[in-house]
């Protein structure tokens, strides 16, 4: 039995019962045993893998300790890493190899953690369900008929279904806590900037941030400690206060934490199950002595607008390198430009595509002031919402969905339908705030999630009240019975 | 009918700076094609940019040099176009939020144009930082256009100059002011054939007194100083005949054909791009205090107007003397270390401006590759000045043998025995020997002629092979020639 968690992992380390190299081994032959029904995983390279395990218990013999040595991780396929594959989920990515380590990803790996796989995910991250991803979407492990959630679908699944213990996502709307909710783990989108961006491919570069996906706040406490602090490849990135509490992190006391409820997020959209499992979680929290207050965040009808105003402007500059002159598959043409729009309509998939040319529309001459300019100016008061809330309460709880994943193929055919999954995971994102996703409950066996929300910055403080919130619930201990191989 | 054309440049200068605008890559001309680069440069998925705080010190050195006002909060922006060589899709720039803005250089004026003489204060808009794209070589490959990306990156300063310029003398005049300000400064090593520096220009013409401009035509990639001043006459011929016709302007992008000598249409307004600008999310805007931009200010070079100005006063020198001296800043330190170690402001610029010129342009350097310091040559300028040498063996002998090696001018002289003769005795002796030797002329002079007096000084000399000193001389032979005159 391979060990699901760090803790685990550190009790088999500290009784001399495994090492690296047996547990990556176990990784493997999991994934080799689910993945062909779950396609969580892109890439692996197992001989990468076993050298760094190899690596790792010799650093252990030497009296090493921490709790990133030997520790396997999963990488979203749109982070650098150097020798394995980066496809972003597209066949136009046009890269075959990482040329360089994402600042992330080097920092766990200079902590001595081990590289298992990289995941799939919805092409270049754009996708609330994972069904986007030109290598076929990735299946929910707690119902094989049901999205998991995306865009970091395949991260979040190798989690949930036991392939490893940690795993990185990327957020920028959403895209880590989403799929976090409809799979049952844990995730953190850091504040902006706690993670160095340098590695992360763009989508939309003031949104995008990578975020650690674990089975328990325990874990991504210990990931996060590895990873944040400013980088001078990220001029964006910033030191995050409070870290020394990351290496011996405490439950906050609730007695007398003051937690908001937004009451545009418990509205009329919420399902009526996720609503009462909310609603006990929230219970749960108050017997031991936190002050349940309602707040209002009035600008939230705005944020979807606002969000993919925002999110399509920045995509059709990030994605404009995939041009078929360095990357991506060329389709000749004797003039440029034709060459250009070619490569691009074979390349590219409809979803992005469809946010290529928004975003162009939206930058453009004339529609700037108007839809540009409009947005960043929603985003500046949706922001201000959060710190008059914040002036009240100290965090904020929310759902992350109306309600449990949804079957396949639902709203694929409604772009607006699949946007509107983000309504509740776009708000932090542009107002630049940690958010924490945890496992609540189960509705008719599919895990529901609940949302926690700090000030800038208050990424620490955060976590101690998901590890306060844990130590209470054992939703998240709970495991899916993984669906039989084909 | 009098038309005035109306001229705005916009030159792009390169900047001497040790890595690339945002990233870690050398920043070189030349080389083999795409080896300077890095996942930045190269615009690889995640890779971010750090901007260049050289690069931001030489914009604020630029901004002092131009009396310009700075911005204390300046952004950067993404401009996004199609093109092989951008390789991001799109050039990070500053765009209009500049951070220096409201300067101004003072160029010579053109009398023919406007009618009076005098210096004329041309306008800049502002300079903007931004990088430059990589470079397509369309002649290497029959089928291909390759893609050097070696130059993707390198820190660009652009100028942007008020349409204040009227003929094509002043701009090629401002150019010129503008290329010596950036390269005695040190921010650029203004070398245009490799596109160092490279220049656009807009030109208009209206009706004499006219307030409003005309249409307006973009002339892209004037690369010499010869070029701008044939293209935008050209182009003041070809937009004159329109107008005078009766016709109307395109505004269009036109370029430069040298070997036809005309400007041909490139590009029509209703064809323009939407380069889809907004701000570059990768980086935070540049703020900057008062103090760093006052510390700047203050470790700078003095500059060029100011230090002609003092040449002028400190060392008594004309204002041509000065200019010519400011040629370049290496050669203006150079003559002011010649002026300090000598003593002698107004005998170094002599010296600089003659025999040294003269080497230098015999020899096709720069005054960096002369092998003879400023001490060396001082050394020269002391001798004549104290006397111990004449002027023309300083020039016609020692100088030479100075270049040539690292002795001191004292040590030369002394080698060669072409010391000055001071000892009255002896430079009597040889007076008297010289008037003994030429009774008839000595007759006659004391009979009224005494333009013969130069005939004496000549005979001496020349006896004295010519390291008499002259002063002394002179003083002796009046003596002498009195003496007889008294005895008689």
């Amino acid at each position: 039995m391979i060990p699901l968690t760090m803790t685990d992992a550190r009790k088999h380390f500290e009784a001399g019962q495994m090492t690296a190299v047996e547990w990556v081994q176990g990784c493997l032959e999991r994934i080799q045993r689910n993945d062909s029904a779950l396609n969580a995983v892109l890439a692996l390279e197992p001989t990468i893998t076993l050298e760094a395990a190899r690596k790792a218990d010799a650093r252990r013999a030497r009296g090493e300790r921490g709790e990133l040595l030997g520790l396997p991780f999963v990488i979203k396929d749109n982070l650098q890493m150097r020798g394995w594959p980066l496809s972003q989920g597209s066949r136009v990515s046009g890269q075959d190899r990482g040329a360089f380590d994402a600042t992330a990803v080097g920092r766990l790996l200079d902590a001595g953690a081990v590289p298992l796989a990289k995941a799939n995910m919805d092409e270049f991250a754009m996708g609330s369900s994972g069904e986007y991803s030109a290598f076929g979407p990735t299946r929910n492990p707690w119902d094989g008929s049901r999205v998991p959630g995306g865009s970091s679908s395949g991260s979040v699944v190798a989690v949930a279904a036991g392939y490893a213990p940690l795993a990185l996502g990327t957020d920028t709307g959403g895209s880590v806590r989403l799929p976090a909710s409809f799979c049952g783990v844990s995730a953190l989108r850091p504040t902006y900037g706690v993670l160095s961006r340098s590695g992360l491919t763009a989508m939309a570069s003031s949104l995008d941030q990578i975020g650690p996906v674990a089975s328990s706040v325990e874990d991504l406490v210990a990931a996060l400690g590895g990873m944040a602090g400013r980088d001078p490849l990220d001029s964006t990135s910033v030191d995050l206060p409070g870290a020394e509490r990351l290496a011996h992190l405490r439950p906050a006391p609730l007695a007398g934490l003051k937690i908001g409820l937004p009451q545009e997020y418990f509205s009329e959209g919420l399902s009526e199950a996720t609503r009462t499992i909310l609603v006990t979680a929230m219970d749960r929290l108050a017997s031991e002595g936190a002050e349940l207050v309602e707040v209002s965040l009035p600008h939230t009808r705005f944020a979807i607008d606002t969000y993919y105003l925002l999110n399509t402007s920045e995509v059709s500059s990030n994605l404009s390198r995939f041009d078929g002159v360095r990357f991506g598959e060329r389709k000749p043409h004797q003039e440029l430009h034709a060459m250009i729009s070619r490569t691009r309509d074979a390349g590219l998939g409809n979803e992005t595509k469809r946010r290529i040319l928004l975003g162009a529309f939206c930058l453009s001459k004339g529609y700037y002031e108007a839809f540009y300019l409009k947005a960043l100016k929603v985003r500046a008061l949706i922001a201000e919402d959060f710190r008059k809330a914040f002036e009240k309460v100290d965090i904020l709880a929310t759902p992350l969905s109306p309600a449990t994943a949804f079957p396949f193929g639902e709203r694929t055919r409604h772009p607006l339908e699949m946007y509107l999954a983000d309504v509740f995971t776009v708000t932090q994102a542009l107002a630049s705030l940690p958010a924490l996703a945890l496992p609540a409950g189960f509705d008719k066996g599919l895990p529901v999630g609940l949302q926690l929300v700090g000030p800038a910055l208050s990424d620490v403080r955060l976590l101690e009240v998901g590890a306060a919130f844990q130590s209470l619930t054992d939703h998240h201990l709970a495991h899916p019975a993984l669906p039989t191989p084909a | 009918m009098t038309w005035e054309a109306v001229i705005g440049l916009e030159v792009h200068v390169q900047l001497l700076t040790r890595t690339k605008m945002f990233c870690a890559c050398e920043n070189r001309y030349g080389g083999e094609p795409n080896t300077r680069t890095c996942p930045v440069c190269l615009g690889l998925p995640g890779a971010l940019p750090a901007l260049n705080a050289e690069a931001v010190a030489h914009a604020l050195r630029l901004g002092h040099a131009l009396h310009a006002t700075f911005r204390p909060e300046s952004r950067f922006y993404r401009k996004q176009y199609f093109y092989p060589d951008l390789p991001k899709g799109y050039q990070i720039t500053q765009g209009a939020v500049a951070v220096v803005e409201e300067g101004w250089i003072e160029i010579p004026g053109d009398a023919s144009v406007r009618g009076a003489e005098g210096p004329v204060r041309i306008r800049i808009e502002r300079a903007h930082l931004e990088e430059d794209a990589g470079k397509s070589i369309h002649d290497a490959d029959p089928e291909h256009t390759l893609v050097d990306l070696n130059r993707a990156g390198v820190p660009l300063l652009e100028i942007v100059g008020a349409p204040d310029l009227r003929s094509a003398q002043e701009a090629s005049d401002y150019l010129k002011t503008l290329h010596h300000l950036v390269v005695y400064l040190g921010l650029s090593d203004g070398n245009m054939e490799e596109g160092s520096l490279r220049c656009d220009a807009n030109i208009s013409l209206r009706r004499q007194g006219e307030t409003r401009f005309g249409t307006r035509v973009e002339i892209k990639n004037l690369n010499s100083f010869r070029y701008l001043r044939q293209a935008l006459d050209y182009e003041i011929q070809r937009q004159r005949q329109l107008l005078e016709r009766g016709e109307l302007l395109t505004q269009e992008t036109r370029g430069w054909d040298a070997q036809s000598g005309e400007t041909r249409s490139q590009r029509s307004k209703e064809a323009a791009m939407d380069y889809r600008y907004f701000p570059e999310p990768d980086l935070p805007p540049l703020v900057l205090s008062e103090d760093e931009i006052a510390h700047i200010g203050g470790t700078m070079a003095e500059l060029p107007a100011t230090r002609k100005q003092r040449f002028q006063t400190e060392y008594a020198l004309s204002p041509y003397e000065a200019e010519m001296l400011m040629q370049t800043r290496a050669f203006a330190d150079y003559f002011e270390g010649l002026a300090r170690e000598s003593g002698q402001g107004k005998a170094a610029a002599n010296w600089m401006l003659g025999e040294v010129s003269r080497t230098l342009n015999e020899r096709a350097m720069g005054i960096e590759s002369l092998a003879l310091e400023p001490s060396r040559l001082a050394g020269l300028l002391k001798l004549v000045e104290g006397g111990q040498l004449n002027l023309n063996t300083a020039k016609e002998t020692v100088f030479p043998a100075l270049l040539e090696s690292s002795d001191s001018a004292q040590a030369i002289v002394e080698r060669q025995g072409l010391g000055q003769v001071n000892d009255r005795g002896a430079i009597q002796a040889l007076v008297r020997s010289v008037l003994e030797a030429n009774p008839q002329p000595l007759a006659q002079f004391r009979g009224g002629k005494t333009n013969l007096r130069g005939f004496f000084v000549g005979q001496a000399m020349k006896a004295g092979d010519g390291k008499v000193n002259p002063r002394l001389l002179n003083e002796v032979l009046d003596a002498c020639l009195a003496e007889g005159e008294g005895r008689e």
